[in-house]
């Protein structure tokens, strides 16, 4: 075994060893035929993943199952490692911009968003960037958080087998990402958001592309809860399944839409608004028992919130500057850059040494697509940040997850698996 | 030549046998496996299968039909996988399984009733009735007295396909599967059986044929209407022997694979069809036994009251019927198959035994009850 990791016969333990530790066969038994003694069982080690069709971003899960149902679990993230935070220390803070896409995969640019805000807050400009760019973070992250949640929800039923809405909640978040491609120039790599503003002003007509599209995805969320809300096998499989209580998922650590599944209204959003979120009308929606229908329904409304958010910010969107006007931070235009030598020369010297930040550290925090998703920065007073670290929601779900499952069936270890929503790019890092 | 056939039954049982199988089952059931795909794009956004196509040599001609095709590709596609068979699999059970699942379904296709009787000699006139027939062609292959008996005897056979597919091929996914499978099927059986006392009561025979005849021509007085929980029952635990969704625990694709995860290439291919020849078979016993089976509304055997056809025309035409209700049953359990999600084991068990099971009792006391007031009236 690599790196020391423990076979499936290290890990079982507790129940796993109480059941195995059973008398093979009760004194006698066999002996009469009418032997009405219980038949003796033993528990079945069984490997799920790292490669099963079910473990979408590669985990591995050891359960202890007596019959079907789950007496242990092992859940060993990191199958997905690739180094984000020592190759971040390697590459310019700019640089580290398309690393951080591949963080939540579903929702790059709320990444993108994140870690530009933990440079801008070791730089100390972080009340300088100019509204408009604001504006348009709160734009692209909203559009981000709801193609995070499409997804998610999305898979929800096709995991516990409704295929159909699945494939409705796929056809939304393309055309969220069309829209994005628009803007961006990727469909899912966006890299767009940089130190002091974003990459490029919006398109022409994004706004009106945008109302367009959260009207027909409104549509298809109406379809989607048509089809499964009221469906019974649907509820059934979800509701009272993988509950946790306020207290438990706090003392875990759990935050975002899962938090609030238990009743617990934190939103880093409302609580410690940044960027322009506290000129926003939009309410925290949370749920009541916990459970992984609960996980489901906060999902569905937040999505609606941030329709509405993003409605209220075309409206109130104001004309400016779409970065930060300093020559040490954001790139010359190109007409500077081929026409004057004093525009070459910050443009060389952006590229090659980066965006040099004075020494300090820096945390800084905002709401990702499946919680609190924090940016931990040390800089020396070079281009490239000392240490990176990065606190990822899902990781920090994911230490839940046994619990969740134990005692449950192994059909439920996928819904709520699911609703958890760990996304390998973001966990393992 | 019909003659020769009313004579040597045998014979002509040898020719219905690869009638129903050659040109009716399993053309169905390959084209089921390009209907569920194109379906289900259909009810998703999706453009599904429609590239497959058939090139006319020498003429240039492309023949597309909307990717009717492409069950010929798959087909060839799974005809040419390598047969690939897992080291430490029990070799003997493992290659009997995809048989033990195919061939009971296709064996209980012997006592469907494809269509009414050919009444030799008097092909082309038009008759009142049977009755003056020297000779006539059943269009059944078998008629046995125990009928549906023989259905229940050899569906539960089915199981063995399943669990040991699941058993011998030494996967601790395939082996829960196969014990899914076991449970789910000999659960839903009880259900199956019992659902359709009430209809046994009714009709006062276990024949299929005779069952249709008991129905007649008026759609009113078909068996959906005077067994309409019967009806629900047993298509609900039927679907569950077809291990299709909502049943699909078997296969469970998110969570267990499938009790076929170490199947590849044609092996796996009859799991495939099997299933879908399934959801023919459970189309035509719910034709047969709720639906009128051959029967079309207004149909007398000497034509309409307002055309007379002759005898030929009547039989082809209720054969035809026949064929248009299995295939809107098989499109129905698609329908099925694809708007609703997947039961949890206990959910299953709890359903079947105690939902479905006290329903089944009730309806065959309510039917029972209601036959004897009859004889007594």
């Amino acid at each position: 075994m690599v790196f020391g990791m423990p076979t499936p016969d290290e890990i079982v333990s507790g129940a796993a060893r109480e059941l195995r530790s059973r008398p093979q066969f009760p004194p006698g038994f066999g002996e009469d035929a009418d032997d009405d003694a219980p038949l003796p069982t033993e528990p079945m080690t069984i490997n799920m993943g790292p490669s099963h069709p079910a473990m979408h971003g590669t985990v591995r899960i050891i359960l202890t199952v007596d019959g079907e149902t789950v007496k242990e679990a092992d859940v060993q993230v990191g199958y997905l490692h690739r180094c984000f935070e020592k190759e971040a220390e390697y590459a310019t803070y700019t640089q580290v911009f398309p690393y951080t896409d591949r963080l939540n995969y579903v929702s790059p640019l709320l990444n993108n968003v994140g870690f530009a805000m933990a440079a801008e807050k070791l730089l100390g400009i972080s009340d300088k960037i100019p509204e408009r760019a604001q504006y348009i973070r709160v734009l692209i992250g909203e559009i981000s958080r709801i193609t995070d949640h499409l997804t998610c929800v999305g898979a929800s039923g096709m995991e516990v087998g409704a295929f159909t809405p699945f494939l409705w909640m796929i056809k939304c978040r393309e055309w969220l990402w069309e829209l994005l491609e628009e803007l961006t120039g990727a469909r899912l790599t966006h890299s767009y958001v940089r130190i002091g503003g974003v990459a490029a002003d919006l398109t022409d007509n994004f706004a009106q592309r945008l109302r367009d599209v959260l009207a027909k995805c409104r549509e298809a969320m109406v379809d989607v809860e048509k089809l499964i809300v009221k469906n019974r096998i649907f509820r059934d499989r979800m509701d009272g399944v993988a509950v946790i209580s306020a207290e438990e998922a706090v003392a875990y650590g759990w935050t975002g839409p899962c938090l609030r599944s238990t009743g617990v209204p934190y939103d880093v959003r409302k609580d410690h608004p940044y960027l322009v979120y506290d000129r926003f009308d939009f309410d925290v929606p949370v749920g009541s028992t916990g459970d992984n229908y609960d996980r489901f329904a906060v999902r569905m409304e937040e999505m609606r919130q941030s329709m509405r958010i993003l409605e209220q910010a075309l409206d109130q969107i104001p004309a400016g500057p779409f970065k930060l006007d300093d020559p040490r931070i954001s790139l010359p235009p190109k007409s500077q850059v081929y026409n004057t030598i004093e525009g070459m020369i910050g443009h060389f010297k952006q590229i090659v040494d980066g965006v040099k930040i004075p020494p300090g550290e820096a945390y800084s925090y905002t709401e990702g697509g499946n919680g609190e998703l924090g940016f931990y920065l040390v800089s020396d007073g070079t281009g490239r940040p000392y240490r990176c670290h990065v606190r990822a929601p899902c990781f920090i779900l994911m230490q839940s997850v046994p619990k969740l499952i134990i005692g449950a069936g192994v059909a439920d270890i996928i819904p709520t698996f699911g609703m958890i929503n760990m996304i390998g790019g973001e966990c393992d890092r | 030549m019909l003659e020769f056939l009313a004579d040597h039954s045998a014979i002509a049982a040898l020719l219905k046998v690869f009638f129903l199988l050659m040109a009716f089952v399993m053309p169905l059931a390959s084209l089921s496996t390009w209907a569920e795909r194109r379906q289900s794009a259909m009810m998703q956004d999706r453009l599904g299968p429609n590239r497959a196509e058939i090139t006319i040599p020498g003429l240039g001609w492309t023949l597309r039909l909307w990717g009717i095709t492409h069950f010929v590709a798959d087909a060839l596609k799974m005809a040419f996988k390598e047969d690939l068979v897992p080291s430490k699999v029990d070799r003997v059970l493992y290659g009997i399984a995809p048989i033990m699942a195919i061939a009971p379904v296709l064996i209980t296709f012997a006592i469907v009733p494809f269509g009414s009787d050919l009444c030799v000699g008097k092909m082309t006139e038009i008759i009142t009735s049977l009755e003056g027939c020297r000779r006539t062609i059943p269009l059944q292959v078998v008629r046995l007295d125990i009928g549906m008996l023989f259905y229940f005897a050899l569906a539960s056979l089915a199981v063995y396909g399943t669990t040991l597919a699941g058993w011998s091929s030494y996967n601790k996914w395939s082996l829960l599967g196969g014990l899914r499978a076991s449970s789910q099927m000999m659960s839903y059986e009880v259900t199956m059986g019992l659902s359709l006392m009430g209809a046994f009561l009714y009709y006062g025979t276990l024949e299929p044929n005779a069952m249709v005849l008991a129905q007649g021509d008026n759609p009113l007085n078909w068996g959906l209407f005077y067994q309409p929980l019967g009806f629900i029952l047993f298509l609900t635990a039927a679907i569950a022997e077809t291990k299709r969704a909502p049943f699909d625990l078997p296969e469970g694709e998110p969570e267990l694979i499938g009790y076929f995860v170490e199947y590849s290439g044609m092996r796996f291919g009859i799991f495939f069809l099997a299933e879908f020849i399934e959801t023919i078979f459970l189309a035509a016993i719910v034709t047969t036994v709720f639906l009128g089976g051959w029967h079309v509304p207004g149909l007398h055997e000497d034509g309409f009251s307002f055309l007379k056809l002759p005898h030929i025309a009547v039989v082809l035409l209720r054969s035809a019927v026949w064929g248009g209700k299995i295939l809107f049953l098989c499109w129905l359990q698609l329908l099925i198959r694809w708007t609703l999600p997947r039961f949890r084991p206990d959910q299953l068990m709890r359903m079947g035994w105690k939902q479905l099971l006290p329903l089944s009792l009730l309806n065959i006391v309510l039917t029972a009850a209601w036959v004897l007031w009859r004889s007594a009236h």
